[in-house]
């Protein structure tokens, strides 16, 4: 496969066997026999220096829980994050701010995530502020200078957010990431509150960014177009498991995984011959819930191919045996080649 | 953009000078708006006029050439011992003693002033720093914080104050104390409720993200979002503390006589109010005025604040 300049071997950002449950309700004594929201539930994946991973997956996948655990703004329930060979994963918040200097964010909502009643140019150099990088004039000419890099007004550091746009916010966003010169940005669905004419906006500026000042991205977006598009890799995420990692191209061009060809499938083509050629896969039935997951493959209720094994044993994340490509599959039987599941889904129905 | 419209062209050439450009905060945008309200000017101006009134009491009383202890039972009582009425010498009247009624009122706004400000602005500061400790913190702060305001909002204030001003005595000190005691948990409730909903925000978990501790993100991030409805129940428990005040001197239980108050007068005036109006009447306008004005004004500051709520305060705006 071919790989893009500046992305190198070196793992920046280790996730290794990751679990997020969130209790729900009040067990009689405690909560030790509460039910919990299993949003991530064991998640292992590699994130390397340079690179744009792209993570999909449907609301409620645990996509953004788990982009929380990478930035520890969660704590995790088990499984460690290692950042460049440290592992984080039990700081506390003071321990963990020399580690905020190499790991940003950028949120999903860019209303909610600019303070309103904060001017643009303090939320920008709040970063500056906390890690006592520059103070008074030279914090104030390095927050215009990020103003610029991200193509904003430098003279709008007085103004507040609700006197910019969306996109304009965003850019805010992404400033205030870029404030400390981290290596590694985390981006919780940074275009899917905005216009569609905006989106490219910023992920053109999210990739000159990466080119100019050798970041890496963990891209997270419900979005398969969008995804395809910056990621070198993508990994594809369903009920707080992940169910398919590969090289970009080769996931889009052959997925393994039936639930990730399911929803490639629903992709809409722009060529209408091509649309009407194309066979959809329709799955059955809504996302099962993620307080009592289905035992054994937790795809196997809406699985086309599902067989008495995917009830009783979880499939690892492993490389799979076969015709087809041989990245790491969470399935027991993997898509081959020129086969048509969408068959498979009208006569199981 | 191919057509610019005038307002742009004036923005466009604000942005074009340097340094020019400077947003309008929701604070200048609250401010503007409640300058333009005729109802908030007009309260501030009632409202300016009695502080200065308050504060030139002396002058005033040098000028008529009566104190504010002075008694006159000469001139300033009936050959019967009773009041005399508004005249020349006593412009509003004397009291029971034959006192100036004029130089009490205008001194009994100092105390009704001083203990209506001051004990909200205790209650003010208790009030957020216990709201947003409750708020902000959660866990068993919380429930002990707030279970103790909820206990604060529960008592029969009248009878634990009368019970408290047995005890210590009665004093400006002393009622001061006991307003701002029955008052800050009405704020602390209102700033713990929305810390804990701010607490969730975007921005604060943005906060934390860049690495804040959790004094910067109570004081940087939650506390300026909690100002607008802090000052609109601050401006509204100024008023609410100058009649405790004067309730707490109507029982005799506030500031102790000669000190003229407002409420020792409407006291004192009781037995008297069938043959001199003028001595309930003027210290009850006095005290109706300020409390009126104080009203008017924190519910002008609150539509300020927040135009999308309440009366619309500009005729037919749409």
């Amino acid at each position: 496969m071919t790989r893009r300049a500046g992305v190198s071997d070196e793992v920046l950002l280790r996730l290794d066997g990751v679990v997020k449950h969130f209790p729900v309700g009040h067990g009689l004594f405690g909560g030790r026999d509460a039910d919990a929201v299993h949003a991530v539930d064991g998640v292992s994946l590699e994130v390397h220096r340079g690179e744009t991973l792209g993570l999909v997956g449907e609301t409620g996948s645990g996509k953004s829980t788990l982009a929380r655990c990478a930035t520890r703004l969660h704590t995790l329930t088990a499984g460690r994050v290692v950042f460049d060979g440290h592992d984080i994963s039990t700081l506390s918040r003071s321990e963990l701010r020399p580690y905020r200097r190499q790991l940003q964010m950028v949120f999903q909502d860019p209303y909610g995530s600019l303070n309103p009643h904060r001017r643009v140019g303090s939320i920008i150099g709040d970063p500056l502020a906390v890690h006592g990088v520059a103070a008074g004039g030279p914090r104030r000419r390095r927050v215009q200078e990020l103003m610029e890099l991200v193509g904003l007004n430098p003279e709008h550091y007085n103004r507040f957010p609700a006197e910019f746009s969306g996109g304009q916010r965003q850019r805010v966003g992404v400033a205030r990431a870029l404030a400390l010169r981290p290596r590694l940005i985390v981006c919780d669905e940074p275009v899917s509150a905005l216009d569609v004419s905006i989106r490219a906006q910023i992920l053109n500026l999210l990739a000159d960014l990466q080119r100019e000042l050798d970041l890496t991205y963990l891209f997270i977006s419900h979005d398969l177009s969008v995804v395809r598009q910056v990621s070198d890799r993508v990994a594809v995420m369903y009920l707080g498991k992940l169910a398919e990692v590969a090289p970009a191209a080769e996931l889009y061009s052959r997925p393994r995984h039936p639930y990730v060809a399911a929803l490639l499938s629903a992709v809409p083509v722009a060529d209408p011959d091509l649309a009407d050629r194309r066979e959809r896969i329709i799955l059955a039935g809504d996302p099962p819930s993620p307080i009592h997951p289905p035992a054994g493959c937790r795809f196997h209720p809406r699985c086309p191919k599902a067989r008495p094994r995917c009830l009783e044993v979880e499939p690892p994340l492993v490389p799979r045996a076969g015709d087809g490509a041989a990245h790491p599959t969470a399935c027991h039987f993997p898509v081959e080649p020129g086969e048509n599941l969408a068959r498979e889904a009208g006569s199981a129905a | 953009m191919t057509v610019t419209a005038p307002g742009q062209a004036a923005a466009d050439a604000a942005a074009a000078r340097p340094g020019a450009v400077q947003g309008r905060g929701p604070w200048q945008l609250a401010w503007e708006r409640l300058r333009r309200d005729p109802v908030a000017v007009a309260s501030a101006v009632t409202l300016v006029v009695i502080a200065v009134a308050a504060v030139a009491a002396p002058v005033v009383a040098h000028a008529v050439g009566h104190g504010p202890d002075d008694q006159y039972s000469d001139i300033g009582l009936t050959p019967a011992g009773l009041p005399v009425g508004p005249s020349r010498t006593f412009l509003l009247g004397t009291d029971n003693l034959g006192r100036d009624l004029l130089v009490r009122i205008l001194y009994g706004a100092r105390i009704s002033l001083l203990v209506g400000v001051l004990a909200t602005l205790l209650a003010t500061v208790a009030g957020v720093v216990v709201g947003l400790a409750a708020g902000y913190l959660g866990g068993v702060v919380d429930v002990v914080l707030a279970r103790f305001m909820d206990m604060v909002l529960s008592f029969p204030y009248l009878l634990l104050a009368i019970a408290l001003v047995s005890v210590f005595g009665s004093s400006l000190t002393i009622s001061m104390l006991v307003i701002a005691f029955f008052s800050w948990a009405a704020i602390g409730r209102v700033v713990r409720g929305q810390a804990l909903s701010i607490r969730e925000k975007e921005y604060v978990e943005a906060s934390w993200s860049v690495g804040s501790g959790a004094l910067r993100v109570m004081f940087v991030d939650i506390l300026p979002n909690l100002l607008a409805p802090v000052l609109v129940l601050a401006t509204l428990l100024v008023p609410a503390a100058i009649v405790f005040e004067a309730t707490l001197s109507f029982l005799g239980l506030g500031v102790p006589p000669p000190t003229p108050t407002w409420g020792g007068m409407l006291s004192d005036s009781l037995a008297f109010y069938q043959v001199a109006w003028w001595f309930p009447l003027f210290p009850g306008l006095a005290l109706l005025a300020t409390t009126l004005a104080f009203n008017l004004l924190g519910d002008s500051v609150r539509d300020a604040l927040d135009p999308t709520a309440g009366r619309v305060t500009e005729g037919g705006g749409g």
